[in-house]
This record gives C-alpha cells, structure tokens and sequence, in this order.
C-alpha cells in the first residue's frame, strides 16, 4: 500500500532525510535558510557567549534590518553597526541593510525562497513562505543562533488542514477578508501546531503577492507553517525574481493525504472583514462597525503594504482627501515596492490625499512612528491588533484590508468601501 | 529521585489567548537581559498584576498561552521575574518552543488549570509528569527525550555549550 502524504510530511521529509516520517513524530530537521531580522543582534550576542566562530553554513544566513530602521536610538544603530559587521566578517551575502524593507518580502522579491525549501525565520510571520510553496516557521533568536552553528533544530511533523476557498470573490473584498473572516470562525488557536494547506478555485486564482497574504495570516490561526500549492503563478513569478524551474522541486501533497480537518470557505458571499481589539479573532463584518471614529490608518505590515495593495488604497482615495484630523500613514512594504509605486503615480495619489510616506520595513506595526496616545483608534491593515502594539496600552486597533482602510480614511470613521468606491 | 525535577511554589492566574505583546511590550525588546525585562513583564495589564507576578514563582494561564510573536524574550521576561514554570491548557508553538529553549518549564495540563485558584501553590515534576495541586495529582505527557535534556541544560544555548565542551574533551583523550 502506498502512504500518501501531506505538504508538511514530504517538506520534513525532505528537510530530515527520513522517510516516511507520520505526524507527531519529532524529526531533525536541516533548513534551506535561517532567516533574522533586525533581531540578528541577538543571535550574534549568543553566538559570543557561546564562544564559537565557525558557521554550519554561511550561504544559509540570511538577515535583513527591517523592525527598527532606520535605528531610532544609539543602541539600536550600535545593533545594526554589530550586524553589518559580523555579515562583513563572516561572509554573510544574503544581508539586506535598513533601507530594503521587510524581510519575508525582500527575500521572495530577490529570489532567496523556492519551493519546497524549509525555512525558519525569527518572525512568527515565517509562515508567509508558504506563497511559494515552501516551509517557513517563527522560532526564537536561540534557535537561529543553534541553527547557525549545528544547521538543525527539532521539528515535531505536524498535523494538516486543508482549506479549501472558492471564488470569485465579491467587488471590495480580498484576501484580507477572507483571512479575518476564517480566524474569526477557526479562532486564534484554531490551527495551532498545524500545517494549513490552501487549495481551491480562488487559491488558483491568487497573485503570488495575494497568496503572501492568506499564508501570513494563518498565523493568527496558530499555524506552523501555510501552503499554497505552487502553480503557473508560482514559476511566473519565481521566473521574474531570476530562480531558475530547474533548481526547483515543486512539492505538491497527495490527492488523498490525511488531514486533521478539512474546511471550505464560501468566498462569493464574502463581505469586508475587521478585527476588533485586542485580538484577531474579534471578527465581525464592516457594517457593524460603521461610524467608529477613527484617529489614525496605517497601511504597512508584511500583511498588506505590497504592490497591490498600496494600488488598490490610492484607487479608492485617488480625488479625495483623508478626513480632518485623521493621520494616514502608508509604509510600502520594500524599496522594489516604494519604487513601483513612485514610477507610477500610486505614490503621488497617496501624497495628494494627505497620506504620510515613510520609508519602507516594519514600521508602526512594531512599534515605531505611528503611535497613539491614551483613548486613540487605528484601523491597521497589519496582522496585529494586540493591546499596546502601537503605542499607549490604553488605545485600540482594528485589522483590515487596504480598502477599507482606504474608505476609513476618507470617511473618519470606520466604512464598507463597497460604499466609498466610486 | 526526582528532586532535581520538581519545581513550583505560588501561582499567579491568568485567562485564555494572553499574547507576548501583553507578556512583554515590543518597545523592550532592545534588551535579551533577564533582569532588565522582568520589570516590564504585563506591563499593558497594570501594576497590580506586575506586582502578583512578582510574588508568584508559577504562571498559570488558560488557551493559546504566548500568541503572536516569535520574541524569545516572552520567556526570559517570566524567568526574570522569578517564575520557574508556566502551567497552561494549551501553548501557542513558538512560546512552548522558547520556554523550553531558555529553560523554562511549560506544561500543558487543563486538569490542574481548572483545579488551582490564584495565589495557591502548584508543583511540577517535569521527569514524572506530575502536577501537584493541595492533595490533588494531575499527570501530563513527559517530554520526549531530546526535549528534557534541553531543559535539564538550562535551555538550548547552554545544553550546545556542554555538548560542545564534552567533544572537546573526547577529542582530548
């Protein structure tokens, strides 16, 4: 009899070199890249105490300075100074300074990710890999660190669930909707320790840089890790980044894989989706909230600040002006992004509708530019919407798409774009 | 013998999906020390929080403890603040994987959670796979091996650190 396997079994598989490894199963597994951001300070500290200089394999580091950048104090800019230099030292090529943009995109836009790969990141947000039909998962700097010198950690194969989304989807909703409405119904620890496989008409359907969007949130589910299955989107897309098919496995699972649970998600019925504080899986549908007053949007995060994404905010806000008193802060999601958008007028639309521009990277999503005093509402397009993300421990955040964010924004108060869009 | 496994003492009760933004605020993740964290600890839930946390040597939460991010720092707050083991229904992955990286027990026992009120004592022997609550003894699954002698170490820096020093005496002999 032939075992069928799921996505995560033959990535783990391949990742371990054991076969036929079952869920539950604790394997060693070899990642393709350790992935670090501006958190690669932390790592290098530990690799000093533990007194060791020699690397398992210095092609598969990977750091990019996105959180804090650029550095906002003399301690951070002494961080990032210690990994540029270790990087120098070492020999590390695969170094992205302050001025790229948020890690998980800048290594799909340059290539660094391909199908079927195992990648570990110190960014619960690793999951977004998953776009590209590879294995990616957060772990802490420690690990990073004991990757660095032994090239393994201790993976436990995970169980699966499929998700299965049809479209098409209605005018004014996306991705990010249907990601908040499936947290909202799973809850924030509905796919917790799992391996989330995205399959359907609409998943088909999807740009790469949508698809990014599902497997970064799946996250809020608890996931491990998220899959779309790599398709003609997928080699288009890696074509364009200069990764040759050949040095690609295109890693698909078995039609008849065993999955822990299987969901379907309507996605023509779908509505705008936000996330009230101070959780992710505080969903409920815009109407509910309209009229909310609202004292800041932001449009950034690995989430949402992508291409698409800042198109489809300056399509709507494109001849208005953001409400009186409201701050719109838009940070392009990378450099290839923020260039794009300024060669093509998205940029200038933003400008014109009373948005701020800040440089590319994680911005108020971590913490820095963009935060509120006491009492203060946001509506974010990020993945985040924990109490005191973005400033006093007494404000408040909702997650949505870039549309809504938009429509919020020219309104003041929470609004349907499907209302606002002209 | 299991007593070089048992740790434990008063517990400080919390609810369901408490997220690292809560445990530990972004805007301290500048530091990786203990001690400079440990003050900062649920900070976003105020002060009389802080100050059960600082009185207890157990954290005991309900669902998806350590949702979120993947900050290590999560664990090393609690660690400096004096707690030795964290008692939940469920972990958020990352979490569990970083308690037990920096030396932190973490527990998934929903028997003893529902059994425990705030302030009383709990013990755990992460060998037996016993949680202790007054008279009552509640059983979890026992780490795998690798899993233990990690947390034996002292979390995954200092276990490399003894596997590392232990090659260098084999190749001494």
């Amino acid at each position: 009899m032939t075992k069928t396997k799921t996505f995560a079994q033959k990535a783990l598989e391949r990742a371990s070199g054991e076969a036929d490894v079952a869920p539950g199963q604790i394997v060693d597994a070899y990642p393709d890249l350790y992935m670090s951001h501006t958190a690669s300070w932390r790592c290098i500290r530990t690799l000093e105490r533990m007194g060791v200089d020699r690397l398992y394999d210095v092609d598969r580091v990977a750091m990019v300075m996105d959180h804090i950048a650029p550095a906002n104090s003399a301690k951070t800019a002494a961080d990032h100074r210690l990994c540029r230099e270790f990087a120098a030292r070492m020999g590390v090529k695969t170094f992205y300074d302050v001025n790229a943009g948020i890690a998980h995109i800048v290594l799909m836009e340059n290539g660094h990710i391909r199908p079927g790969q195992l990648i570990i990141g110190t960014d619960s947000h690793s999951t977004i890999y998953g776009a590209l039909g590879a294995f990616g998962t957060g772990v802490g700097f420690s690990e990073i660190t004991a990757a660095w010198v032994t090239g393994k950690l201790w993976m436990r194969v995970p169980e699966s669930i499929k998700i299965t989304i049809d479209g098409p989807l209605p005018p004014g909703t996306y991705p990010k909707d249907v990601m908040l409405k499936l947290i909202g119904d799973l809850t924030a620890d509905g796919a917790t320790y799992c391996s989330v496989e995205f399959h359907g008409s609409y998943v088909g359907s999807m740009s790469v840089s949508e698809r990014m969007t599902l497997c970064n949130l799946a996250m809020e589910m608890g996931a491990k890790n998220a899959f779309v299955p790599p398709d003609e989107q997928t080699w288009r897309y890696l074509t364009g980044v200069g990764v040759r098919a050949d040095d690609c496995e295109a890693m698909l699972p078995d039609p008849d894989a065993d999955y822990r649970q299987t969901e379907t998600v309507d996605g023509r019925t779908l509505t705008p989706q936000v996330a009230c504080p101070h959780t992710v899986d505080n969903v409920v549908g815009v109407d509910e909230l309209a009229g909310t007053k609202v004292d800041q949007v932001f449009i950034g995060s690995c989430a949402n600040a992508k291409y698409d994404d800042l198109a489809i905010a300056a399509e709507i806000l494109a001849g208005h002006k953001v409400a009186a008193g409201l701050r719109l802060i838009v940070t392009p999601v990378s450099s290839e992004v923020m260039s794009r958008a300024a060669a093509d007028g998205v940029l200038s639309t933003l400008i014109d509708a009373g948005a701020t521009i800040t440089n590319p990277g994680c911005g108020a999503c971590a913490g820095n530019g963009g935060s509120m005093a006491d009492g203060e509402v946001t509506l974010s397009t990020a993945n985040r919407n924990f109490q005191g993300r973005m400033g006093s421990y007494k404000s408040q955040i909702y997650l949505a798409s870039p549309a809504t964010a938009a429509a919020t924004a020219i309104r003041g108060s929470i609004s349907n774009p499907q209302e606002v869009r002209r | 013998m299991t007593g070089g496994h048992r740790v434990g003492g008063r517990c400080v009760v919390f609810g369901d999906n408490v997220n690292t933004d809560v445990i530990i605020p972004g805007r301290y993740l500048v530091s990786i020390d203990p001690a400079e964290l440990a003050p900062h600890a649920f900070e976003p839930l105020g002060p009389e929080v802080q100050r059960r946390l600082s009185e207890s040597d157990v954290v005991v939460a309900g669902k998806n403890f350590g949702c979120g991010s993947a900050r290590e720092q999560a664990s090393t707050c609690l660690i400096g603040a004096g707690i030795s083991a964290v008692v939940a229904v469920s972990f958020s992955r990352v979490f569990f994987r970083n308690a037990i990286n920096t030396g932190l027990v973490a527990v998934e026992c929903p028997d003893a959670v529902q059994a425990v009120a705030d302030g009383e004592p709990l013990w755990v022997d992460y060998q037996a796979g016993t949680v202790e609550v007054g008279d009552e003894r509640f059983t979890f699954t026992p780490y795998p091996p690798n899993l233990l002698a990690i947390l034996e170490s002292g979390g995954l820096i200092a276990h490399l650190m003894r596997q590392v020093s232990h090659a260098g005496e084999d190749s001494a002999r």
